[in-house]
């Protein structure tokens, strides 16, 4: 399915779940693992959810790919999909935002750095936003927040889990302070989801850093992270300046976060769908029309 | 008069104050009246400073929120605070000199005072981290902020650090996850919470402490979602343009008054809090009891779903197409 295709999908307010097979005649039949050397047939990877038979390396996918590995075909439907951002600040470094964000929409057929909506996963009903690490590095800005905010707000009032997918590279400095208080914005919103006793699970995947670990990333009642994934707060060189010294081999992997008692499970890309249907329904969320105990 | 620490845009003030001291000097050792030149050059010293204070720009603001005299956490606590007994601990094993608490009185009330602590030298600056707090200082502040909800005791906090803490152990023990349940349990709480940065407030480590229902921010302090040194580097490619990079943020409390993000500015004294702390401790004690006065009327719901609102409010979105002008300004 094209970009194309699915965004075309996403203005009818529904997503027919698929996985991508885009860009075969321009980016060749065959792709060689950025992690073994391995060259395997684009189709074999893409049907192995872009993860490498042969030394499991994850690669990167995105919000679209990503919809379809979880939720049941066709049922995610979008919401707040026509919210996009403004320029707050009037901001302009070497380039202006207004500029970037129309490059990245431009890229990426997405308003901003999230996609949200409700979806079955195995016919249990669910909550779900995916960041994008194409637009602007999964950076959040006000739309990331208001779309994140709204969807916890609807599961809250509906009784639904919710899935997060994290990616991202924290604040979005553009939106100066007005992304900071993203954080908090949805903190909030998490608390009240909480309190109600819903079920929340953030999925790390490469990279979630910064503001977004600083808030909903860390919040879940069980968090779930991808093998190998950069999870951390503070970047890598800034700790090194501080430290003077190496850092470990796995510092902030998925494996290391788990070691230090910040990662509840790993979860293979080809054992997600499988993972979530079990722990939704330990924690009592039912196939729609099954009987609730 | 004790040597001053001089701010570079404060050195056309240098040549003043000198002239000030030797005919002070001269008053002591003679006989002669000088009282009226006295008056004379101090009348224009001190025009001098408000001009150049009224001028400021974000990046000088940041020296002036950063100036090693500007009263801190502690100090705020010694100039309106009774009974004030400083607790320890986060109860797992650490007690950060970074992020500091504990309990004591202002005006008639009972009260829970948090805030970050920088020191005033190189000694005492290395014992508090330079106001970075780990996040064992994150979850003792969550504590005490608990405790203050079931005593009843209003939470007063005091924003003033570069930054949560960077380093090997503070991503082991879980700096992320320390800020944000402190984020979600804030938002939680019965009791009133007042936050002013009285320094610089730096990001996530800031916040961390500074879910409040009123957000109070003295003139000169500056907050911001990454330092404009880290900003410029990134967005800039060039660590030097921080003063651009300062601007373009919108750090300073009138910007964020704009933004909908601050509640209050603060004044300062001409020459910032760091030239009259006395006074800085008797606007901020004003402050903070006034906002008391006005949120202990509402129930422990009222002020939840209050603090929810304000939060719920912030940023700035498009709700459709049709207005994708948005980013032509
Ligand atoms: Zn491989």
């Amino acid at each position: 399915m094209s970009l194309f295709d699915w965004f075309a999908d996403r203005r009818k307010g529904q997503f027919v779940g698929k996985v991508a097979q885009e860009n075969e005649e321009s980016d060749g039949l065959w792709v060689k693992c950025p992690e073994c050397g391995q060259v395997v047939y684009r189709k074999d990877l893409i049907a192995n959810a872009n993860v490498c038979k042969n030394c499991g390396h994850h690669n990167r996918i995105y919000s679209e790919e990503r919809i379809a590995l979880i939720a049941d075909q066709g049922s995610f439907q979008t919401i707040d999909q026509e919210l996009s951002p403004t320029d707050p600040l009037g901001f302009k470094d070497r380039r202006t935002y207004a500029d970037r964000l129309r490059e990245s929409q431009a890229n990426t057929g997405l308003k901003d750095g999230v996609v949200t909506g409700i979806c079955t996963v195995e016919k249990i009903p669910m909550a779900l936003a995916v960041m994008d690490f194409r637009f602007m590095g999964g950076s959040m800005g006000s739309v990331v927040g208001e779309k994140i905010t709204r969807l916890i707000e609807q599961a809250t009032s509906r009784s639904l889990p919710i899935l997060i997918v994290c990616a991202s590279g924290g604040a979005r400095m553009q939106e100066g302070m007005l992304s900071l208080m993203q954080m908090a914005k949805i903190s909030g919103a998490l608390q009240r989801h909480r309190e109600v006793g819903l079920l929340y699970m953030p999925l790390l995947t490469h990279p979630t850093t910064g503001g977004v670990t600083a808030s909903f990333a860390m919040l879940g009642d069980l968090i779930l992270a991808e093998p190998k994934a950069l999870i951390g707060f503070a970047g890598r060189r800034v700790i090194e300046q501080t430290l003077r010294e190496k850092l470990p081999e796995n510092f902030q992997t998925a494996e290391y976060l788990q070691e230090h008692g910040f990662v509840d499970t790993i979860v293979p890309r080809t054992q997600l769908r499988k993972t979530l249907e079990k722990l939704l329904r330990l924690h009592g969320n039912e196939p729609k029309g099954a009987t609730k105990k | 008069m004790a040597r001053r620490y001089l701010l570079d845009f404060e050195k056309p003030l240098v040549e003043l104050e000198k002239q000030i001291e030797q005919i002070r000097e001269l008053a002591r050792d003679s006989e002669v009246d000088v009282s009226q030149q006295l008056l004379q050059l101090e009348t224009l010293a001190t025009r001098r400073r408000e001009e150049i204070f009224r001028a400021l720009t974000p990046a000088q603001k940041i020296q002036v929120a950063r100036h090693p005299h500007r009263p801190s956490t502690l100090d705020f606590i010694q100039m309106f605070c009774e009974d004030w007994i400083e607790l320890h601990g986060d109860r797992r094993g650490s007690d950060d000199q970074a992020l500091i608490g504990g309990v004591g009185r202002i005006g008639q009330r009972a009260v829970m005072l948090i805030g970050h602590q920088k020191g005033r030298d190189t000694k005492e600056n290395v014992a508090r981290n330079f106001g970075m707090a780990t996040p064992g200082g994150y979850r003792k502040a969550l504590r005490f902020m608990e405790h203050a909800d079931r005593f009843n005791l209003p939470i007063i906090t005091f924003v003033d650090t570069p930054g949560a803490y960077a380093g090997l152990l503070a991503e082991e023990q879980g700096q992320g996850e320390a800020i944000a349940v402190n984020l979600r349990e804030m938002f939680r709480l019965r009791v009133p919470v007042i936050a002013t940065v009285i320094g610089e407030g730096g990001s996530g480590g800031a916040l961390g402490i500074g879910v409040a229902d009123r957000l109070l921010m003295f003139e000169h302090s500056v907050y911001t979602v990454a330092s404009p040194e880290a900003c410029a580097s990134i967005l800039w490619r060039d660590a030097g343009k921080a003063p651009e990079a300062a601007a373009a943020l919108k750090i300073t409390g009138q910007d964020l008054l704009s933004l909908g993000v601050v509640d209050e500015v603060l004044p300062e004294p001409a020459g910032g809090n760091n030239w009259a702390p006395l006074q800085a401790g008797e606007v901020l004690q004003e402050a903070i009891e006034r906002n008391l006065d006005d949120l202990s009327s509402l129930s422990f719901d009222r002020l939840r779903e209050a603090r929810y609102k304000k939060f719920r409010a912030m940023g700035r979105v498009l709700e459709s197409n049709t207005s994708d002008r948005g980013l032509t300004a």
